[in-house]
């Protein structure tokens, strides 16, 4: 092998090796993230309201096989009781709710291109939602029961976590219904 | 002293030199960390409690405003239901505003800015902004008392029901966020204050345009008396004015820079949208209007609840009761109405004005941006 053989391959590993471990180091770094923001999710109650329920063995439970899709778009749920007296808000099973604000449905926080909340979203807007209660930050007010005003305390990191994190789920179509403010119901 | 004991001249100059360099070192080191940490001290804690506290009034019982401070008003002003607004600037002595960027002004630190709202004659609340040494706005509203003689700081979470408009609708003072969720979609911050609302060739259409306090405030005032500096000179030469294809369209597509383009622009961060309705300063591509190129005959994204199936464009031409721009500005339900927040009462003389140019546009229109100006007016 001539001189300059050995002096060009040198060099390409020379460069290589640092640029792989590069590489490797943000992979492992985003794959840090997607894991914390999968901590929140399961932690702070995403599910709750955004994954659909199933009747199990020991009642209701989590429906993983539609997770974080929102209230199913063929779910018709009939209007809500008239609140009387301390009962103000009804839920029809979790993914419904009915208060003093109208009717509201939790959001498919998948992926999918075609019916997914986040589809349109940067990671600013998703903090700034978050932080402001209104979508992409800016927009139409976000309704109850979402409690982002107690997200809204999160740190960016971890709100830059959890959008991680969503971006890659499996993506669900599923159209959620508008919501129906009162007095329109 | 004998020759060899004295120090030599060029010894002693050493020692004075390295002396005054210390000294000089340590004046630099200490001037240094004091400006640092000069500009990094935020002008003060919290909001004061009272309106005058902010420094606004020479006598607030007779709202006599400070003389220092400068009243202005935007060509195009925002629609906040009718109120009558007033707005003052106030900038730290010998600091100008940064206007080389003409899109985007940068403030000194220090920079404070009022408006003051008016409903049947009475004051309201009066909004205040202030630039902190960190770089960051402060906000804060004052609602004032019965007898009009101060305001009060209003919590974080804004106030009901401020002034009663009749039919269940009440002005709603702003939450901090609703204040930020509409000032942070610009990177200055500040609305209202910028190249296009002081041009000296101000809009005689302009919607609900307001006549120019004393002491006439527009570029060329503040570039005279050295508060905006860098000011690209061109616009000082060619004053800007929205290239619209009529005077209707100018004052319609004014209307939108002064109440949508806050959001609705190609700097903040709804710019993925690809929605633009400011006009800028910058030369846009082929010259065109970005409201032009970016919502004529332009499809929606995404969904809007309880958006008809039958309006699919930002603005399709010669149609308003399809255009979906026209549809958000004309509704006050909460869920679709443009703008989002600040309004329970829909413009009309908008509604009809921006109605009437839609009307007007030539029909069909070349959908790729790339095209230029996309729609004539007939």
């Amino acid at each position: 092998m001539k001189i300059s053989r050995i002096v060009l391959l040198a060099a390409a590993v020379a460069i290589s090796v640092p640029a792989a471990a590069v590489a490797q180091s943000k992979k492992s770094a985003k794959n840090a993230q997607v894991k914390r923001g999968e901590y929140l999710v399961n932690s702070v109650g995403c599910h709750d309201c955004h994954t659909p329920m199933k009747m199990g063995a020991n009642g209701p439970e989590p429906d993983m096989t539609r997770m974080l899709s929102g209230h199913p778009q063929d779910m018709q749920v009939p209007p809500a009781p008239a609140s009387s007296g301390p009962w103000v808000i009804h839920a029809a099973p979790l993914t419904a709710w009915s208060g003093p604000w109208g009717l509201s449905f939790a959001a498919n926080l998948t992926p999918d291109p075609e019916t997914g909340v986040l589809r349109d979203f940067t990671e600013q807007q998703f903090i700034q939602a978050i932080r402001t209660g209104k979508h992409q930050g800016q927009g139409r007010p976000i309704l109850p029961p979402m409690p982002w005003p107690a997200f809204k305390n999160m740190t960016d990191a971890d709100l830059k976590a959890i959008f991680a994190y969503l971006r890659q789920i499996p993506p669900i179509k599923n159209k959620v219904p508008d919501p129906v403010l009162a007095g329109a119901q | 002293m004998d020759e060899a004991t004295r120090p030599a001249q060029s010894d002693i100059r050493k020692r004075r030199t390295g002396r005054w360099g210390a000294m000089i070192g340590v004046a630099l080191a200490v001037a240094f960390l004091g400006g640092a940490a000069l500009a990094r001290k935020p002008v003060s804690k919290s909001p004061p409690e009272l309106l005058h506290e902010t420094g606004l009034y020479a006598d607030v019982e007779r709202h006599q405003i400070d003389p220092q401070h400068l009243e202005f008003s935007p060509q195009y002003p925002l629609w906040s239901d009718g109120a009558v607004k007033r707005r003052w600037i106030s900038l730290p002595a010998r600091a100008a505003i940064d206007g080389s960027n003409p899109d985007v002004w940068v403030f000194p630190v220090g920079t404070r800015f009022w408006k003051e709202f008016s409903f049947g004659g009475r004051r309201i609340e009066t909004r205040y902004m202030e630039r902190q040494g960190d770089g960051t706005w402060r906000y804060a509203t004052y609602a004032w008392n019965e007898d009009q003689t101060e305001a009060r700081l209003v919590s974080e979470k804004g106030r009901p029901k401020a002034f009663d408009f009749g039919g269940g609708r009440s002005h709603f003072i702003p939450s901090i966020d609703d204040c930020k969720s509409c000032h942070r979609g610009h990177p200055a911050e500040v609305l209202g204050f910028g190249t296009l609302q002081l041009s000296p060739a101000r809009d005689p259409n302009a919607i609900h345009g307001e006549p120019m306090p004393a002491p006439g405030v527009d570029l060329g005032y503040l570039v005279e008396n050295k508060l905006l500096k860098r000011l690209p000179r061109a616009l000082l030469k060619k004053p800007p004015v929205i290239d619209g294809a009529t005077p209707a369209e100018r004052a319609v597509l004014g209307y939108l820079h002064g109440n949508c383009s806050h959001c609705h622009n190609d700097a903040g961060s709804m710019r993925n949208l690809g929605f633009s309705l400011q006009h800028v300063q910058r030369p846009a591509r082929n010259r065109a209007e970005r409201a032009i190129a970016t919502a004529v005959g332009q499809p929606v994204r995404g969904h809007v609840p309880g958006q008809a199936p039958d309006a699919k464009l930002r603005i399709e031409p010669g149609q308003p009761e399809r255009s979906v721009l026209l549809r958000r500005m004309s509704s006050r339900n909460p869920l679709v109405q443009m703008p989002p927040v600040g309004t329970v009462v829909p413009d009309d003389e908008a509604i009809r004005l921006v109605a009437q140019w839609i009307r007007d546009l030539e029909s069909p229109v070349p959908s790729a941006e790339a095209s230029g100006k996309s729609a004539q007016t007939k």
